[in-house]
This record gives structure tokens, sequence and C-alpha cells, in this order.
């Protein structure tokens, strides 16, 4: 169990990077700043958690802290983005050109944005 | 965001005891000790927080505590998780694909539940939920982004983005 443990933790860590890597290159990829927070949202959040539970498996006696601290991403991760796509709509941030439809928009009355 | 308009208002003595145990499971886990007078410091601190907020508060003590809704809220942790995790692996896919495949769009969804908690919980998962993010809120109505729009028609979109998280959540707060 005590030789388990570490190579469990370091497994986690290596697919939380790799979960961290995806979501940046999503920001590179993705065409416009909606896409590009949802890349960075997801990958982030998951690959952040992963990795604190690789800690956890290495330094079990921080458990408890890293737990906490993957509740607090859990919770303000999506709340940040949702704040972030709402400020960049507002500001009529510019749209993929695949962009089918904005409902939003058509709602408000606020800029459509310039297709990219 | 409006999320004033709450309904079912909780009992004041119930919206107490969950502020209160809340704050006191977060004092223990962040001190990572159990001793006495840690536990007594947490207890005291706690106690006056929830007494003199337990109004500001509310949307935290809108859970109701009947055991089907705990059960359901353990059952809401686990789907959360399974769609976090294919969530992640669909824009994994996407990303990695050569060709991009993306077709995005903000969609227009309206929720069933009455609660602020409850929306803000729902805006939450959808956000972490494959291929959506809540842009903004309204009331009954999310604005969703959706990176392969399948339909802008409401209901449709309503069933696939919100349908699943709006089972439990229905449950947990009503």
């Amino acid at each position: 169990m005590d030789s388990l443990l570490p190579v469990v933790g370091s497994l986690l860590l290596v697919i939380g990077a790799a979960f961290l890597f995806l979501g940046g290159l999503g920001l590179v990829r993705m065409p416009d700043v909606f896409n590009r927070i949802q890349a960075g949202t997801k990958a982030t959040t998951l690959g952040t958690i992963l990795s604190l539970a690789g800690f956890a498996c290495l330094q079990p006696d921080w458990t408890l802290k890293l737990f906490l601290i993957g509740l607090f991403v859990l919770f303000t991760n999506p709340l940040s983005s949702q704040v972030l796509a709402r400020a960049a709509h507002r500001s009529g941030s510019s749209m993929s050109a695949l962009t089918s439809v904005d409902a939003l928009a058509k709602d408000r009355n606020e800029p459509t944005g310039k297709p990219l | 965001m409006n999320l004033r308009d709450s309904h079912n208002k909780p009992s004041k003595v119930g919206g107490f005891t969950v502020l209160f145990v809340t704050l006191f499971f977060f004092w223990v886990l962040l001190n990572g000790s159990l001793a006495t007078d840690v536990l007594i410091i947490g207890a005291v601190v706690s106690f006056l927080i929830a007494f003199f907020f337990r109004d500001k508060l509310a949307w935290f003590s809108e859970l109701r505590l009947t055991p089907k809704a705990l059960l359901t809220t353990v059952a809401y942790i686990l789907y959360y998780l399974k769609e976090l995790v294919s969530s992640n692996l669909n824009v994994a896919a996407i990303v990695i694909s050569p060709d991009l495949p993306v077709k995005p769009g903000i969609v227009k969804v309206r929720t069933k539940l009455k609660t602020a908690m409850g929306r803000m919980l729902l805006a939450n998962s959808i956000t972490l939920t494959p291929g959506t993010l809540t842009v903004d809120m309204d009331g009954e109505w999310l604005y969703i982004h959706w990176v392969s729009v399948d339909s802008p028609d409401i209901e449709t979109a309503t069933a696939n983005i919100v349908g699943g998280f709006e089972r439990y959540l229905e449950v947990m707060y009503g």
C-alpha cells in the first residue's frame, strides 16, 4: 500500500497536467473568446482537481486542505467564467463566423460581435 | 442577475442550522485539527456569524433537509462528476481534432427552478458540462453559449442542456 500511493499520485499528476495542457491548447486553437473560455474553464477545473488529488496521494497529511482548495476551485471557476463571458458579450466582443445564433444579442439589443 | 424571487421561504431555524454546520465544517477542514480549543473557537465564531447573518445568507439555507433531498444531493454530486469528466474528454476531442469541429452559438433556455441557490447551482453545473457555458441569467431564462448548437429551438435546447441537472436540483431546492 505504501508503495502504491506514490505511483497513483504521480499518475494523477500526469493526467491532471495533460488536461491542463489541453486547456492551454484550447485557448490557442479556439476561434473566439467564448469558445476559449469554454476550453479554459472545463480543462482547468478537472486538471486542477486531478493535480490536487495527486498531491493528496503524495502528501496524505495535506488531504483535508487540498480537498478544500478543490471545493473552492469547483465553485469559483464556473462563476468567474460566467462573469468573463458576460462582460465579453456586453462589450461586443467578436464572435466566430461559425456562430449560428445569438439569442442574447437579440433579446437585449446588445451589439452582436463582428464576425472574426 | 435577478435572483431575488425565491418562493418557498425556509424556516429561520433551518437556515441558521445549515449555515452554522457549513461554517463549522469549513473551519475544521481549514484547521485540519480536532483539538478542543480549536473546536470551541470555531463553534463560537460560527454560531455568531450564523446568528447575525441567517437572513442575509438565506440562499445558503434553501436546501431542503429531507432524507430524499440528501440522497438526491449525493446522486447529483456523482452525476456532476461524471459530466465534468465527459465534458473534459469532449473539449479534448475538439481541441485535438485538426479541423476544429465547432458550431457555436448562444441559445436561450428556461429553468423550472425557483430558488436562488438552485439556479446558481444549475448555472454553475451547466458551465462545467460538455460544450455549454452560462453567459447570462434573467429570472427563469438562461443564456447559454454552446460549442455545437444542435438546435436553436428553446424546447429542445432546454431538454438537452438543463434537463439532466434540473431533475436533481428540483428535489433539492425546488
